[in-house]
């Protein structure tokens, strides 16, 4: 057997296995938490590094659980797009477990609990990633949240206890409305296996039954107006899980969006139901932008900037149908980029968190002096959120443009426009005050380079993404539905 | 794999490998940056002469990066980017010297050059961008590493001028890049071409290429400090002096007017570009900006500020150039690309020698401050006299092919504003010429600081302007040398209107 | 048929009133039984949907997801139930705080 032929058999189990196991291990065994989450950080890193190759090479993967095809069975697969997404939560969970120790040094070590929850977040967002099963996709939704409660709970104080408490009540009711829509949809054809659905639905049941669901993930997803729970829960969990949180956990719920109403839908029903999406997307670039100007904590303004960024995708959906490749891979390069940015910025306020000891930025003055490198993550991290060449964030946003300018749609273009420059505006509002002279110190002693460099990478990334741009648009088509479309075209 | 196919971006790499390595040295390790800075400049000074001896013999260099399917990073060397080149790479290793000296003792020197190096290589890619997507991610890597280097000083009064730098920088890049897209949905891919890449193109709406050009033309002009988007300019100047003499020289100002230069010629064509009627209001608002920019200049006190409006000035003589349809503007145009980064370099360089020797920040402080300073002040009268334009000085070259340019195409108008600029650049500039030479000293100096060695100041604060002071008297008296600006100027223009 | 569907209105009845009272409740010991009453109801769905009429057995494919989606509903309440219980503590009332003061 060739290696190949191994990965295609076994990458379910690669994927969900170590983390599910070490997370059990970890809360039986607590003081084998560190090595633990370390370990299996590492080793899941490495197996999306794999697939991803696996995938770029030899095209997607599926896999029918237990050997049990669908409508029976639950089907995984992994597609272009998933390989991305679980590289992305690979990369930020990895660069977090590093980032972890040094963060929780500073209150003695990590809280218990802390490394089994990490771990099983990452094994249901891996889950969630690569179910292709409305009803699994379901259960792993709940992990998810359920993980990303009890993590967020870590945070300590009456803050982010309540933080965590709306979180979660917010993100069961929205569930039950998806689990609803799965109801629906099971009664009306019979299934929910993703693939057999494409084929076969149709009819106003299609309609109700995805009506809820998005309802549902919009809650899931902190879309605005929807977005009241999560400034509280990201800006009030201990820094690594926020930036597991804002990276990861709500482009989940907009992942799923992706694949229900590109892959499910037909376009009449799109055309109809999909404007919603841009008209919250606008409002949630704006206003999240407005209130991440108006934030006065770090950690608070990253968290309206999630609210902000966000939008750009669900403003992108609309188009989807129409401008297929472009905007598919776009959101794609969105997606992965903005986890990559988003996560490092929240590593970074941690770093910040525990070394100023506050993270108002008005004290931020000097910062430069005193944190390099983590500014340095701050002004890479700032390029891919604002969109500036070359990095991740503006080949995404070059393509939205392309694919908004392409259908005549200049609300869109206005929207993705002012919203780079609002996100100008808030990322520079921090950083012109590191740039200030108000420490007259040199470079803070003592602070773990261990704190910094993982953060540092994830930004790097996030900018050098950027020039493998033509390669990871390629590889988000591969099994995706506009699979062999061109790219950029011209207008008619 | 060939030197041509690598040439390009090796000049990108020898000022951005070194800028990136100084971001990681210790502040102490004064000796490895100065090697690494003086390194890099000297190294890519070398390579720039290669390929303009390539160029010259009619060799083409290109580098190339696909971004995505039908989005490539293509860095190539055109004639009109080897001026911008030559001029960008020569005046780096003036600066960088400069900057060395200047900055001798003040902290943050590694994040200083750091950034500095990042400015150059973005202006060596806006200068060598062989498409509109290439230009657009080098001019917002511009805007994205000057920022630092205005705030560099950390005050108050700089985060303000980087906030109104920002402030205007980005809004500018975001109709850039909406004109950029929206182009390349109409058209495809947009690598410049000599005679413009839309004359390929029929049946286009002109009314969506009128808004296009006005977008991109408005997002270059913010930079190009066109009236009225100019205001962050004059704020800029709280910038160390060598940073100001990057900015108004080669990097920001220059990029901007340079990317109008490329819109006009090698996107639109200046014959499409007139045909659609964007000509005559680009060369009103060039001329509104000519005069506005030299009648501010004679109200302002502090030195900086008086030559950071007369920079508003002088760059419009290069939009004016390319407005005004026929080869013998465009030369003037062109070549005054080259004329005011010299002169204008020079100017900053004496003011920032005035400032750090002396402490002169205001006109009214220099009386008779020619004779403690002659090397410095002889080259401040060069640079002034060159830019009110006499002869046989660079900016006369410049002004003379302008207003035989005006002439040439029918529009006398502008001779009258050249001349109507010209008596306000002499209205500002022989006053500080008349104090500092023929008035007595008001002794002692505001906050004077003894240098070390036989020099009036440091010697890597003289040598500098001397030597470019030097280049403006050549650049005028050798005008019809080979290898002069003005000669390439013309090998260009011939090439753009396909003589 | 009319039976599965009388089965499936009441869920929908069931859900939409737990939703109701999970957004207008303030007491968080409403709002967690709120969510239970709204799960009840989409299980209820499910289950008059498997209903095949007459004779025949029922579809197992839904049973089998109401009870998983039983067990995440017993563990998702019980976190919920927990939390709740240390805001009560910590606060001395079993309310949310207003978030809208967050900055």
């Amino acid at each position: 057997m060739n290696p190949g032929d191994w990965l295609a058999h076994w990458w379910p189990g690669l994927l969900l296995g170590p983390a599910l196991l070490g997370g059990a291990l970890a809360f039986v065994w607590p003081r084998l938490g560190f090595a633990l989450g370390q370990g299996v950080a590492l080793l899941n890193a490495l197996a999306a590094v794999l697939l991803v190759w696996r995938v770029a090479v030899g095209g997607p993967l599926a896999h029918a659980a237990g050997g049990w095809p669908a409508p029976l069975g639950i089907g995984l697969r992994l597609d272009g797009l998933a390989v991305l997404m679980v590289l992305a939560a690979a990369l930020v969970a990895w660069a977090g477990a590093l980032n972890a120790r040094s963060y929780f040094r500073a209150h003695g070590q990590a809280p218990e609990g802390f490394w089994p929850l990490w771990l099983f977040l990452m094994a249901a967002l891996n889950g969630l990633f690569i179910s292709a099963d409305l009803f699994n996709l379901y259960v792993m939704l709940e992990l998810t949240g359920l993980a990303a409660v009890g993590l967020v709970v870590l945070g300590g104080g009456t803050d982010s206890l309540a933080a965590a408490l709306r979180y979660l009540l917010v993100g069961l009711g929205g569930s039950l409305c998806y689990l609803l829509g799965v109801g629906l949809m099971y009664g009306a054809y019979g299934t929910v296996d993703l693939p057999l659905l494409a084929s076969q639905a149709s009819g106003p049941a299609l309609g109700a039954a995805l009506a809820l669901m998005t309802a549902g993930l919009f809650f899931k997803a902190g879309i605005f107006p929807f977005h009241f729970w999560l400034p509280p829960a990201h800006g009030g969990a201990p820094a690594p899980v926020s930036a597991m949180l804002s990276a990861l956990v709500v482009e989940a719920a907009f992942y799923l969006l992706m694949r229900l109403w590109l892959e499910l839908a037909p376009l009449s029903l799109a055309e109809l139901a999909l404007p919603v999406s841009g008209v919250l997307g606008s409002a949630a670039v704006v206003w999240g932008a407005v209130n991440a100007l108006r934030a006065e904590r770090l950690k608070l303004m990253i968290a309206y900037s999630t609210v902000s960024q966000l939008g750009y995708l669900f403003l992108a959906l609309p188009l989807m149908p129409l401008a297929g490749a472009a905007i598919w891979s776009g959101a794609a390069l969105l997606v992965l980029s903005h986890a990559l940015a988003k996560g490092a910025l929240f590593l970074g306020a941690g770093t910040v968190l525990n070394v100023v000891g506050h993270d108002r930025i008005r004290g931020l003055n000097g910062l430069a002096q005193r944190l390099p490198l983590t500014v340095a993550v701050f002004v890479l991290a700032a390029v891919s959120l604002i969109g500036l060449p070359p990095s991740g964030g503006f080949l995404a946003k070059w393509l939205l443009l392309n694919g908004a300018i392409a259908q005549g749609q200049w609300w869109a273009v206005a929207v993705l426009l002012v919203g780079s420059v609002l996100a100008g505006a808030y990322m520079f509002r921090v950083l012109g005050r590191c740039f200030t002279y108000g420490h007259t110190g040199g470079r803070e002693p003592g602070v773990a380079l261990a704190a910094q460099w993982p953060a540092f990478g994830l930004a790097a990334a996030a900018v050098a993404l950027g020039l493998a741009g033509s390669w990871v648009g390629a590889l988000a088509l591969a099994g995706s539905p506009f699979e062999g479309d061109a790219l950029l075209g011209v207008a008619p | 794999m060939t030197l041509e196919n690598w040439l390009p971006a090796l000049i990108l790499l020898s000022s951005l490998l070194p800028g990136l390595l100084i971001f990681f040295l210790a502040e102490e390790r004064h000796k490895t940056r100065t090697i690494l800075n003086l390194g890099g400049a000297l190294i890519k000074v070398a390579l720039v002469l290669v390929m303009v001896g390539g160029v010259f013999a009619g060799r083409s260099y290109e580098s190339r990066l696909t971004l995505l399917p039908g989005m490539d990073l293509v860095l190539n060397a055109d004639a009109l980017s080897v001026l911008l080149v030559t001029l960008s790479a020569g005046l780096w290793l003036v600066t960088t010297v400069y900057a060395i000296g200047y900055l001798e003792d003040s902290p943050h020197r590694s994040r200083f050059f750091g950034f500095f190096s990042l400015c150059v290589t973005s202006a060596m890619g806006v200068a060598m961008a062989g498409n509109m997507l290439t230009f657009l991610m080098f001019f917002e890597l511009l805007t994205l590493s000057t920022y630092p280097l205005v705030v560099h000083r950390g005050t108050p009064e700089a985060r303000r001028a980087g906030r109104i730098y920002l402030a205007y920088t980005l809004i500018g890049g975001a109709a850039l890049l909406l004109g950029v897209v929206w182009l390349r949905v109409l058209v495809g891919p947009l690598d410049f071409t000599e005679t413009g890449l839309l004359a390929d193109h029929a049946g286009l709406d002109p009314n969506a290429l009128r808004f296009i050009f006005i977008l991109l033309v408005g997002g270059m002009a913010v930079k190009a400090a066109l009236v009225p988007l100019h205001g962050w300019l004059p704020q800029a100047m709280v910038a160390p002096a060598p940073v100001s003499a990057l900015l108004h020289a080669v990097a920001v100002v220059k990029a901007g007017a340079f990317g109008i230069v490329r819109v006009v010629y090698d996107v639109y064509g200046v014959e499409f570009s007139a045909e659609l009627g964007l000509l005559a209001p680009l060369a009103a608002v060039a001329a509104v900006t000519i005069v506005y920019g030299s009648v501010r200049a004679l109200y302002q006190d502090s030195l900086k500020k008086r030559l950071a409006f007369s920079t508003v000035s002088q760059v419009s003589y290069i939009v004016l150039g390319t407005a005004i349809l026929g080869p013998v503007a465009s030369v003037g145009g062109m070549v005054h690309l080259v004329h005011q980064g010299l002169m204008k370099i020079t100017l900053f360089f004496c003011a920032g020698n005035l400032a750090e020797t002396l402490g002169i920040h205001r006109v009214q402080e220099m009386n008779g401050v020619g004779r403690r300073m002659p090397y410095t002040m002889a080259a401040f009268t060069i640079g002034a006299l060159g830019m009110i334009g006499v002869p046989p000085l660079a900016g006369f070259v410049s002004k003379w092919y302008l207003a035989a340019g005006g002439l040439d195409a029918g529009q006398g108008w502008v001779v009258f504003v050249l001349m109507a600029s010209s008596l306000l650049n002499a209205g500002y500039f022989l006053p500080i010429l008349y104090r500092a030479w023929f008035l007595p000293a008001s002794v002692p100096w505001p906050r004077e600081r003894a240098m070390p060695g036989r020099f009036e100041t440091h010697w890597m604060l003289l040598w500098p302007p001397v030597i470019t002071a030097v280049l403006v008297v050549l650049a005028g008296v050798l005008a019809a040398a080979p290898f002069s600006p003005l000669e390439w100027a013309q090998l260009i223009a011939r090439r753009e209107y396909g003589l | 048929m009319t039976l599965s569907l009388l089965y499936a209105s009441a869920g929908v009845l069931l859900f939409c009133l737990g939703l109701f009272a999970l957004a207008v409740r303030p007491h968080l010991l409403h709002k967690i039984l709120a969510l239970n009453v709204a799960g009840a109801g989409a299980f209820l769905v499910y289950l008059g949907l498997a209903y095949r009429g007459g004779g025949a057995a029922a579809d197992p494919a839904p049973q089998a997801m109401v009870l998983t989606g039983i067990v995440v509903a017993v563990s998702t309440t019980a976190l919920a139930l927990a939390l709740a219980l240390r805001l009560g503590r910590a606060t001395g009332r079993m309310e949310l705080p207003d978030g809208s003061a967050d900055r």
